[in-house]
C-alpha cells in the first residue's frame, strides 16, 4: 500500500516537472541590455516590459541594466564572444563597429516580413545600406541662455545668427566678475564636445562634414565654423580652461551663473532646476550663419535600439523593438525620459514636465535631427582626432584651415580601416 | 593464533602493494599539493591574461575580427612608428621619475619631522593624521580635488593672484606648458604618505646607540643624518622606490580623470595611450603591443627589486 502511494506521488512530481519544463521550453526569454533603466524613474522600464509580456504571452524579457560606460564594455565583450543580448541598447557612436563585426543584425528583412512602415521612424541608422539601429528616444542639444545675465548685459532677444550670438556673448562677458558669454568643453577624456559644441554649428546651418559618406572636413562650412569659434576665443568670451573642461563642468558653470550661454542636452533641464532653483534660463535653436533660412539641424544624442545577430529569437526580438517603437509606447517612454520620440507619430505628454520641454518640442519640430557622427566608424576616435586638431588651433599652433586639413587626413585613415 | 595471521600486523610489502603511489613519491608530491591552489590562481589570474595579451599583440584585429590572423611583430612596428607613443614614453618617464624623487624627499622630510622629539607629541599626532590624509583618498577623489583647486577660477589661482605671484588665471590642466607639471604635482601629493609611513617605521627602528656613539665622536646633526640615518634607511628606500616606480608608471585613473591625456598630447602617458587604442580606436592588437611594452619595463624594475630583496 505504502509503495503504491510513493509511486503515485513520484509520478505526480514527474508529471508536474514535465509540464513546467514544457512550459519553460515553450517560453522565449529575451535578454535586453541597455543603460536606460537607471536613468528612468524607478520601475518605469520594467513596467513597459511587463505590459509587453502581457500582450505577448510566451515571451519574457530580462533587463540587463547598468551605467552607460559599463554597458558599452559589456556590449563590446558580448559582440566579441558571440554572447550579445538578444535586444541591444545602442549609441550611435558604437553602431558602425558592431555592424562591421557582424554583431548586430540588419532589421530590413524583419521590417519587410512584418510589413512595417519605416517612414514612421524619425531617423533609421544604416551601415552599408543595412538598417541596424532605430533611435528610440532623442535628447536634443539647444542653446541655453541665462536670462538674468542676458538682461543685465542688455541682450534682449535670443541670438538666432552667429553674429548675434557673438555680440551677445561679448556683452555677457565680464572677466572682473568671472562671467563669460560661452562655455566650450574640449577635454580629451570625453571628446563629445566636438559633436555637441563644435560641429553642431555646422549642422545648424544645414551644412555637412561628409560628402557621399566620406570625410569632407575641409569644406568652407567646417573651416568657417572653426574660424568662428576661434574668433570667439580671441574675443575672450569663452570661459577659461577649455582643454580640460568636461560636459559636467560646462553645466556646473552655467548653473553657478558664470556663463551666459551653453549648448547642452535637454535632459539636463531638471538637473539645472534642482541645482539652482533661482536661475532663470531659456532655450533656443542653435544660431545659424547669417542669412540662412533653411531648416536647422539639431544635434542630439539618442537611445538607439537594435537586434543581436547571434540571437536565436530574432522574430521575438523584433516584436519587442516594434512594440517600443509604436507611437503610443514610444510617446509614453520618451515622456518618462524627458526625450523626443523616435516614432514621428508619437505624441509625448509634456504636461507634467518642465514648460521648457514644450518649447523645445516646437524647436525640434521646426528643425531636424542632425548628428553626422552617428553610424560612423570609430566615431569616438574621429571626435578625439578632431579635438586634438582644434586644440592645436586654439593653442595658436595652426590655422582653422590646417586644423580641418589635418582632421581630414586623420579621418581618411580611420575610414579606410 | 599469531597477530600476523589475523591480519593485524601489516608487512611493508603489503603497504606498497595497496597504495597507488610510493611513500617517496607521495613525499615529493605533497608540497606541490600545498602550492597547487596558489599556482592555479596565479595561472588563471596572471599567466593566462598575460599570455592572451601577448597573443593578441601578435595578431591582426584581435577581438574585433573573427578571423584574426598572426602578423608577427607588425603591431609593435606600428606603435613604435607613432611619434605620440614615444612622446608618451618620455612623459611617462618624467611623470614617474619626478614622482618617485619627490615622494622620497617629502616622505623623508615628514618622517623626520614626525620622528623628532623636539615637536610636542600632541602636535606630532595631529600632523601624523594630516600628513597621511592624501593616502586615504581614492584616485577619483584626488582627481576631483585637484581639478577644483587648479581650475582657472580655483583656490590656487586666487591665492597666487592675491599674493601677486601671478597676474592672470593660470590654466594649470588646460595649458600645454603646465599640464604635465600640474599632474605630476597632484600625483606627488597623493603618493608621499607611503614613503612617510615606511620611513617613519625605519627611523624608529634605528638603534639610539649609533647616534650616541656618533655624538661622542663629535658628529653634528647633518653628519649623523648623512652617515647613520640614510645608510640605515637605504634598504627601505630602495624597496619602496622600486615599487613606486612600477606603480607610478602604470597610473591611469588620475591622468584620465584630470586631463584625459591632453591638452593635445601634453599629458599622454603609456596607460592613457594604451587605453585610447583599445577603447576608442578598437585597435586591441596595438593596445596589447603597448601593454606588453609596459609589462617589459615593469618587469625590468621588478627584476632589480627581486635582486635587491635577495641581496638583503
Amino acid at each position: 500500500m505504502n509503495v503504491s502511494k510513493y509511486i503515485v506521488a513520484a509520478s505526480s512530481a514527474v508529471a508536474v516537472w514535465v509540464l513546467s519544463a514544457t512550459c519553460a521550453f515553450a517560453e522565449t526569454n529575451l535578454e535586453f541590455i541597455q543603460w536606460w533603466e537607471p536613468e528612468m524613474p524607478a520601475g518605469a522600464l520594467r513596467g513597459i516590459m511587463d505590459e509587453f509580456e502581457a500582450k505577448n504571452p510566451g515571451i519574457k524579457v530580462t533587463l540587463v541594466s547598468g551605467p552607460y560606460s559599463a554597458t558599452h564594455d559589456q556590449i563590446v565583450v558580448g559582440a566579441a564572444s558571440g554572447t550579445l543580448s538578444d535586444v541591444v541598447g545602442l549609441d550611435g557612436a558604437w553602431v558602425n563597429g558592431l555592424a562591421k563585426q557582424g554583431a548586430i543584425a540588419s532589421m530590413d528583412s524583419l521590417m519587410a516580413d512584418a510589413k512595417y512602415d519605416p517612414s514612421q521612424i524619425a531617423d533609421i541608422i544604416k551601415v552599408n545600406g543595412q538598417s541596424v539601429m532605430f533611435p528610440l528616444a532623442s535628447f536634443v542639444y539647444p542653446v541655453f541662455v541665462n536670462l538674468d545675465l542676458a538682461k543685465a548685459a542688455g541682450v534682449d532677444k535670443m541670438p538666432t545668427t552667429r553674429t548675434e550670438f557673438a555680440a551677445a556673448a561679448k556683452k555677457m562677458t565680464n572677466t572682473d566678475k568671472n562671467e563669460y558669454g560661452w562655455v566650450l568643453p574640449l577635454s580629451l577624456q570625453n571628446p563629445g564636445g566636438i559633436q555637441n559644441d563644435v560641429m553642431s554649428w555646422v549642422w545648424a546651418s544645414g551644412a555637412s562634414m561628409l560628402k557621399d559618406g566620406k570625410p569632407d572636413v575641409e569644406n568652407s562650412a567646417v573651416v568657417g565654423t572653426l574660424e568662428y569659434i576661434k574668433s570667439l576665443q580671441d574675443a575672450g568670451v569663452i570661459s577659461p580652461g577649455i582643454f580640460a573642461k568636461k560636459e559636467q563642468d560646462k553645466v556646473e558653470e552655467f548653473v553657478n551663473g558664470r556663463v551666459g550661454m551653453m549648448i547642452d542636452s535637454l535632459a539636463h533641464i531638471n538637473l539645472i532646476r534642482q541645482r539652482n532653483p533661482d536661475l532663470k534660463f531659456g532655450i533656443s535653436a542653435l544660431p545659424a550663419v547669417d542669412g540662412y533660412s533653411g531648416k536647422r539641424g539639431l544635434p542630439y544624442a539618442s537611445w538607439g535600439i537594435g537586434i543581436s545577430n547571434s540571437t536565436e529569437h530574432k522574430a521575438e526580438a523584433w516584436k519587442l523593438v516594434e512594440y517600443l517603437m509604436s507611437p503610443e509606447v514610444n510617446g509614453r517612454l520618451v515622456s518618462l525620459a524627458n526625450a523626443f520620440p523616435g516614432n514621428v507619430h508619437a505624441k509625448p505628454d509634456f504636461s507634467k514636465s518642465d514648460p521648457l520641454f514644450e518649447e523645445a518640442f516646437k524647436i525640434y519640430q521646426s528643425g531636424h535631427l542632425a548628428n553626422e557622427f552617428v553610424g560612423l566608424p570609430v566615431a569616438e576616435d574621429l571626435m578625439r582626432d578632431m579635438n586634438v586638431e582644434v586644440q592645436k588651433m586654439f593653442d595658436g599652433q595652426q590655422t582653422a584651415k590646417d586644423a580641418a586639413a589635418n582632421t581630414q587626413k586623420q579621418w581618411l585613415v580611420d575610414f579606410a580601416k | 593464533m599469531s597477530l600476523a595471521n589475523e591480519g593485524l600486523i601489516v608487512t611493508p610489502t603489503k603497504v606498497r602493494k595497496r597504495g597507488m603511489i610510493s611513500y617517496k613519491t607521495r613525499k615529493r608530491l605533497i608540497p606541490l599539493f600545498y602550492v597547487a591552489p596558489a599556482t592555479f590562481l596565479f595561472c588563471l589570474l596572471m599567466l593566462f591574461p598575460m599570455i592572451t595579451v601577448l597573443r593578441y599583440s601578435l595578431m591582426d584585429g584581435a577581438i574585433m575580427k573573427k578571423d584574426a590572423a598572426f602578423v608577427g611583430l607588425r603591431n609593435y612596428v606600428t606603435i613604435f612608428a607613432d611619434p605620440v607613443f614615444w612622446q608618451s614614453v618620455g612623459q611617462t618617464l618624467y611623470f614617474t621619475v619626478m614622482s618617485v624623487i619627490f615622494h622620497l624627499l617629502i616622505g623623508l622630510a615628514f618622517a623626520l619631522l614626525l620622528n623628532t622629539q623636539r615637536v610636542h607629541p600632541v602636535i606630532r599626532s595631529i600632523l601624523r593624521v594630516l600628513y597621511i590624509l592624501p593616502w586615504l583618498f581614492t584616485a577619483v577623489i584626488i582627481a576631483i580635488i585637484w581639478r577644483l583647486l587648479l581650475d582657472p577660477n580655483g583656490v590656487v589661482n586666487s591665492i597666487l593672484m592675491a599674493l601677486h605671484i601671478v597676474n592672470f588665471k593660470v590654466e594649470w590642466f588646460s595649458s600645454t606648458k603646465t599640464a604635465l607639471h600640474a599632474l605630476t604635482f597632484a600625483n606627488i601629493w597623493a603618493g608621499y604618505p607611503l614613503y612617510m609611513v615606511s620611513l617613519l617605521a625605519g627611523l624608529q627602528g634605528i638603534p639610539k646607540d649609533l647616534y650616541e656613539a656618533a655624538g661622542i665622536d663629535g658628529a653634528n646633526e647633518f653628519q649623523k643624518f648623512r652617515y647613520i640615518t640614510i645608510p640605515q634607511l637605504m634598504p627601505i628606500i630602495i624597496s619602496i622606490a622600486l615599487l613606486d616606480f612600477i606603480w607610478t608608471m602604470q597610473v591611469f585613473p588620475l591622468v584620465w580623470m584630470t586631463t584625459g591625456g591632453g591638452p593635445i598630447h601634453a599629458t599622454e602617458v603609456l596607460s592613457t595611450y594604451t587605453y585610447k587604442l583599445a577603447f576608442s580606436s578598437y585597435e586591441f592588437s596595438q593596445a596589447s603591443a603597448s601593454a606588453i611594452f609596459i609589462l617589459i619595463i615593469s618587469m625590468g624594475a621588478t627584476y632589480f627589486y627581486i635582486k635587491h630583496q635577495k641581496a638583503r
